[in-house]
């Protein structure tokens, strides 16, 4: 018997399940189970670029976006309480714009993959040997030829987070927040005052 | 394709010989926790089952095994029986890239460090959707803790890491190993020790124990994220825990004692009359070491408070290890240490 083609069955499983999560995030109606369900979309697109042999991205997918970003969002997600039939009205009252949105992001994406990207020869499984380091020849691309795009990002990254805490920020309040200095050195004869008395009978 | 099957076959056994030993070794770790703070706390622990309670762990399972299933009536249903799954799932799949010696290993990959990160990472949904699904306020506070916690000490956590990759320059776990070959004083526990520290209190915090257990914080919020779970699905989050306990403990030993290697390598004579101890003992040694601290912090701290953690997380560990990471990159660049 010949060989099973095992990457190629993989990717055919990966992909389908990719397709039909994405799909679930929009459709199912409850928030947390969308979050979910987008979660499983990273999931299967780190098979997929497993399968590219790019170790280091889906790796870093995982624990970046699975790990982190989409477990803060959980979080904020769970305490939403959100009411049903507001979105359902807001459904339909969003829906041209919705669809002119998606009609202009289409129209971009076609325009800028070229037609000849959607054929055959371009839908080659790389292979490397297994000495190939993903990690190394990502290093040697983004710290040589694209350093300055590289270090554009993290500065407008950087720009993002202190807009967003520049946003939120509304100057030293006098919450309820301990100060963990006071709260060592606070001595018993600081809080405690021992008072000397007759017992009475009652 | 008849190859293919005996490839999969002997994978399916060597998953076997990894896992079957580390599932007896939680049954034996809930014993020997007991035993220790017992002995720790002046009391007596367990010694009803067997000689000196050793038949305890087996009993233990029986009772959660016989245990009637609830599911609560307004739990999300399917999400309340995956989550325990989820919980254990990534604690299992992360030893596919542990090396116990210089070759048993299952799956040697290059990115070895970030595959178990990764994992360790995936183990938080477990919580969360048990703690959403049950639909109970004490699980839905108990998730929420766990999840904020261990977003903050995943930091702290993944920058030792950098500065181990940068030192062995390598995130294969076996070559993170044989770089620190040649004697006690060549693992990274000396040159990285801030790290170390780091990554240790960071551990604790990403495995939920005490003293940073808030998220089960029984005197707080009962049990925490598994407050409705029963029976088995109860003692699969307890084998998940436990799982996660023992993989952190090797991977503090693969990353910082070196691994196998005996520690009394390069040493005249004692290097000798050691030589016929198996390497995997001494992994064994090491990991036993981090297991046995884990008690012991059970027994003495008192359990952290919220934002108590939250600052030791981000104003203490994270700060300490980038100062760390840049002074390791600049030892490294300039050919100090770690050649």
């Amino acid at each position: 018997m010949a060989p099973l083609p095992i990457p190629d069955i993989l990717f055919v499983i990966a992909s389908v399940a990719l397709i039909t999560s994405a799909v679930l995030v929009v459709t199912i109606r409850n928030p947390v189970r969308s979050v979910l369900s987008l979660v499983l979309c990273f999931l299967f697109t780190t098979i997929l670029w497993l399968l590219l042999q790019a170790e280091f991205l889906s790796l870093v997918l995982i624990f970046v976006y699975i790990g982190a970003v989409m477990t803060l969002f959980m979080f904020v997600v769970m305490m939403m309480h959100v009411d049903k039939r507001m979105l359902s009205e807001k459904f339909v009252s969003y829906l041209p714009l919705g669809v002119g949105l998606l009609v202009v992001f289409v129209g971009l994406i076609v325009y800028a993959l070229h037609h000849h990207n959607f054929t055959k020869a371009a839908y080659v499984m790389p292979h490397f040997p297994a000495n190939y380091h993903n990690t190394e020849s990502l290093g040697a691309v983004l710290y040589t030829h694209y350093v300055l795009a590289f270090e554009m990002a993290s500065v407008i990254l950087l720009v993002a987070l202190l807009a967003a805490i520049s946003l939120v920020f509304q100057g030293r309040q006098s919450g309820k927040s301990q100060c963990v200095d006071k709260q060592i050195q606070a001595k018993k004869k600081d809080r405690l005052v021992v008072i000397d008395m007759k017992s009475e009978a009652p | 394709m008849l190859d293919q099957c005996f490839a999969l076959l002997w994978i399916i056994g060597k998953i076997i010989c990894v896992l079957v030993p580390v599932i007896v070794c939680v049954a034996l770790l809930t014993l020997l926790e007991r035993k220790v703070i017992g002995a720790m706390q002046v009391r007596v622990g367990p010694n009803r089952n067997g000689i000196a309670g050793s038949l305890q762990p087996i009993c233990d399972v029986l009772k959660l095994l016989a245990k009637e299933l609830i599911i609560p009536s307004k739990a999300s249903r399917y999400l309340f029986i995956i989550a325990p799954v989820l919980a254990l799932a990534p604690a299992l799949a992360a030893w596919a890239v542990i090396p116990f010696t210089n070759d048993w290993v299952i799956a040697n990959v290059n990115a070895g460090i970030l595959v178990v990160f990764a994992m360790t990472s995936l183990g938080i949904y477990g919580i969360i959707i048990a703690g959403w699904s049950s639909n109970s306020k004490y699980a839905f506070l108990g998730a929420l803790r766990s999840v904020a916690q261990v977003v903050s000490y995943e930091i702290a956590m993944g920058f030792t890491f950098v500065g181990v990759l940068l030192a062995a320059g390598s995130m294969n776990l076996r070559e993170i190993v044989l770089h620190q070959s040649g004697g006690i004083w060549h693992w990274y526990f000396l040159p990285l020790f801030p790290l170390f520290v780091v990554y240790w209190i960071s551990a604790v915090a990403e495995t939920n124990r005490a003293p940073f257990d808030i998220a089960e914080g029984e005197s707080e919020i009962v049990a925490g994220f598994h407050v409705e779970y029963s029976g088995i699905m109860f003692g699969i989050f307890f084998l998940a825990e436990y799982a996660n306990m023992i993989l952190v403990s090797a991977l503090a030993a693969l990353l910082f004692m070196g691994g196998w290697l005996s520690p009394f390598a390069g040493i005249p004579y004692l290097d000798h009359w050691f030589s016929w101890v198996p390497s995997v003992l001494w992994l064994v040694l090491k990991m036993s070491f981090f297991i046995f601290l884990y008690f012991w912090m059970r027994a003495t701290f008192p359990r952290y408070r919220y934002d108590q953690i939250m600052q030791l997380g981000w104003k203490c560990l994270i700060p300490v290890a980038l100062v760390w990471i840049v002074l390791v990159a600049v030892a490294v660049q300039m050919g100090w240490i770690f050649h």
